[in-house]
């Protein structure tokens, strides 16, 4: 997927610097950077020929959120990718804006990039509701530089419906964060392991020091089990089961805060301050491991059916896992 | 970072070879007791191994002819998962099997693959790792246990290995002995050579573990005499043959299925109770051993592309082995946070078994320090 890969890295990279970033993050418009993604034509990779798009698989553009995830982009790239699939599979034609999108109906909620986004893609339990952004009373969270939006509604959202896949957004929604978790740890893997030889203590590169060179290469495990794990969740497509979900965002979610440690700890005091990057991957690291059910929610889900059958452990994940 | 180590998809498996490898375990397997299954691949049944080998499930990818089976990593994968699940006793066959036959198929002459390989793939020959010694440990190039050329090219082995899984059950074993120069030579002067555990001077002597097992010895060699083609591969060589047979030692399944039994037997009692406050417990050591089985079916597709994916077999060992040393912590917790609930006599007895013998996981193979070295290594931090 490398031709993919290349020309659409190259673009985030353009578009998505830390300079962009923060100024989205403090309140500029992200008009400029939207139409430029828009125009580019990935953000159909999704829907089908039929109406228009390019028909991949989810397991295709893996390697897209992935890096969306790893250049901390301050837009809904994955989420819209989904949601125009999913409304194109209904016959209906997609606004061109932002789309986020939320796993449950609960008012009140916390949805990643809400602020940004001009629809939210909610999921009522029966069906899926494309929701304009400013009917759901958009609120922040007041957490610094968060563009995350908490959304409310009077009765019922209020919006197009669009058919729901057969188990909801929710796991679909988990397979997109643990993919950008993934893709975020391998940046700050790259990132901290050339900080690590670069920095200079004790007359040598702090990473010549055993100790540091046996936490970096525990944060190296723990990036390659998020991207199989996210790997695993993405060759199971928009049809993904909760189980496979479980597996794949329990994983990176339980490994996101272990990366993010690892990260601020080499790089000491530099790390945590705002002009740094950083703080653009490790903050998003947090947000990401909680959106669409944190480690303690998906290890519930996997259990409860786990113990609801009696072949052994590796028959059943290999049947329910990997099938 | 390690961009090609990803998810890759375990083909289908056309030979029919888990129903092959089912049927051999229910006769010889699902009648042992749960303590013997929780010994997984320490324990020792040749009959069982005879069998699997009559079944043509050993050797697997291993040439034809040499009476292996001439096919690949995945299918090797299938079938030690198999076992591994199932807790066979499998150490009769497992060194010979994994490494010791791939290692005389690379390094070895005509004549010793047609002496060797064949009768490993009945799991009729079985084979010992003569790496450790007392004074070597990790830093393995440091050993000593000699071995001089004599009149006719023959060799004169003198020394002491230690450490060595099966050495009383074994015929064979391959040794890392220094042929020429002096431990200050380090790796140059290191060569590895087949000795016959019956051969005159070799004595053999079991050393019994914490829970009371005796499936490692000590091995002394006194002026024991060997023909000139005891020699595995070429003289002086044997240190880039080791990290070779290493790569084979440490990327297979075997790293993260050694307590899945203890697992099972847990799930299993959890289960009969009706109790549903582990759930997240469960769930999380899933997710673990799904992810892990991934990992590995990811370095395994390495392997089948011909590659020798050290630093990816070192992350699945590391990884492996935490998870296989946290579940019996885990599952003796989540028992006895319920003092009041009964727990069965074969339960309690294989999870101390495995909380006993866990340490051992991240030792056997090269240490946790020793591989996350090696994966350092593979960063660039080294
Ligand atoms: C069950 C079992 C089966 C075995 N079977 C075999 C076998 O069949 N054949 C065989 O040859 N050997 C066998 N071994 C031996 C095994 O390979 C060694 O135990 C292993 O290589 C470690 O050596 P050691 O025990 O001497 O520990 P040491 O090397 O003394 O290590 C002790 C501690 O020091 C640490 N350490 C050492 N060097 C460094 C360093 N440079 N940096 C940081 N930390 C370091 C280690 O990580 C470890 O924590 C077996 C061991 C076990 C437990």
């Amino acid at each position: 997927m490398n031709e993919l890969l290349s020309p659409f890295d190259g673009l985030l990279e353009r578009l998505a610097t830390p300079e962009a970033i923060k100024a989205i993050e403090t309140g500029a418009s992200p008009a400029a950077m939207w139409r430029d993604l828009d125009e580019s034509g990935f953000l159909d990779a999704l829907v089908d020929e039929a109406h228009g798009g390019s028909g991949l698989a989810l397991a295709d553009v893996e390697p897209l959120i992935a890096a969306a995830g790893a250049r901390a982009v301050p837009l809904p790239i994955a989420e819209t990718m989904v949601a125009r699939a999913l409304i194109a599979a209904a016959g209906i034609a997609a606004p061109r804006g932002p789309i986020a999108i939320a796993g449950s109906a609960q008012a009140g909620q916390t949805v990643p990039l809400g602020l940004v986004a001009e629809h939210v893609l909610l999921d009522t339990g029966t069906t899926l509701v494309l929701a304009a952004r400013d009917d759901l009373t958009p609120a922040v969270t007041g957490v610094h530089r968060d563009l995350a939006a908490r959304i409310t509604w009077d009765g019922a959202p209020q919006g197009l419906s669009v058919a729901r896949p057969d188990h909801g957004l929710r796991p679909i929604a988990a397979v997109l964060r643990a993919t950008l978790i993934a893709g975020a740890a391998a940046r700050l893997t790259e990132q901290t392991t050339a900080y690590a030889n670069d920095r200079v203590q004790f007359g040598k590169p702090i990473g010549k020091q055993q100790a540091l060179q046996q936490q970096l290469a525990v944060m190296a495990e723990d990036m390659i089990a998020a991207r199989i794990a996210a790997q695993l969740g993405c060759a199971a497509g928009l049809t993904v089961s909760p189980l496979q979900a479980a597996v794949a965002k329990a994983t990176a979610s339980a490994l996101a805060p272990r990366i993010a440690n690892t990260a601020h700890a080499v790089h000491g005091a530099i790390g945590i301050s705002e002009e740094f990057a950083l703080q653009l991957l490790t903050r998003r690291l947090h947000e990401w491991r909680l959106a669409d059910g944190s480690e303690g929610y998906w290890t519930a889900v996997l259990g409860g059916a786990r113990l609801a059958d009696p072949a052994p452990s590796v028959d059943w994940v290999r049947a329910r896992v990997f099938a | 970072m390690f961009d090609t180590f990803a998810f890759a998809t375990l083909p289908e498996d056309h030979g029919g070879l888990r129903q092959a490898v089912r049927e051999i375990i229910a006769r010889h397997v699902a009648t042992l007791p749960l303590e013997r299954r929780a010994r997984s691949w320490q324990g020792f049944d040749s009959a069982f191994s005879r069998a699997l080998g009559a079944a043509g499930l050993l050797g697997l990818t291993l040439p034809t002819a040499y009476g292996g089976g001439g096919l690949g990593p995945f299918e090797r994968f299938i079938v030690v998962e198999e076992l591994l699940s199932a807790g066979a006793p499998v150490a009769a066959h497992w060194i010979a099997d994994r490494q010791s036959a791939p290692l005389i198929l690379n390094f070895g002459t005509e004549a010793q693959r047609q002496a060797y390989i064949p009768r490993i793939c009945r799991g009729e020959l079985v084979f010992c790792i003569g790496m450790s010694e007392p004074g070597s440990g990790s830093d393995l190039a440091s050993v000593r246990t000699r071995a001089e050329r004599t009149a006719g090219g023959r060799w004169r082995v003198n020394g002491q290995k230690i450490w060595t899984t099966n050495a009383m059950h074994s015929d064979c074993m391959i040794a890392l002995v220094r042929t020429s120069g002096t431990a200050a030579d380090r790796n140059a002067g290191l060569s590895q050579l087949i000795i016959d555990l019956k051969a005159p001077g070799v004595t053999v002597r079991p050393i019994v573990d914490l829970t009371g097992d005796a499936h490692f010895a000590e091995v002394f060699f006194d002026n024991v005499e060997l023909g000139e083609d005891a020699l595995i591969g070429s003289e002086g060589e044997g240190w880039s043959q080791v990290v070779a047979e290493l790569a084979f030692e440490r990327s297979g399944p075997e790293r993260i299925y050694s307590s899945v039994v203890l697992l099972d037997a847990w799930v299993a009692h959890l289960q009969a109770l009706g109790r549903r406050d582990a759930d997240a417990l469960v769930g999380r050591l899933t997710a673990e051993l799904a992810t892990l089985r991934a990992m590995s079916i990811a370095c395994t597709a390495r392997l089948a592309l011909g590659e020798s994916p050290v630093v990816e077999a070192s992350i699945v060992k590391d990884r492996g082995t935490t998870f296989e040393q946290d579940l019996p912590l885990a599952i003796a917790d989540d028992l006895a946070a319920h003092p009041d609930e009964l727990v069965s006599a074969d339960l309690y007895r294989a999870l101390m078994y495995v909380t006993h013998i866990a340490p051992s996981f991240s030792l056997r193979g090269g240490t946790r320090e020793i591989l996350r070295g090696i994966i350092a290594r593979g960063m660039g931090l080294r």
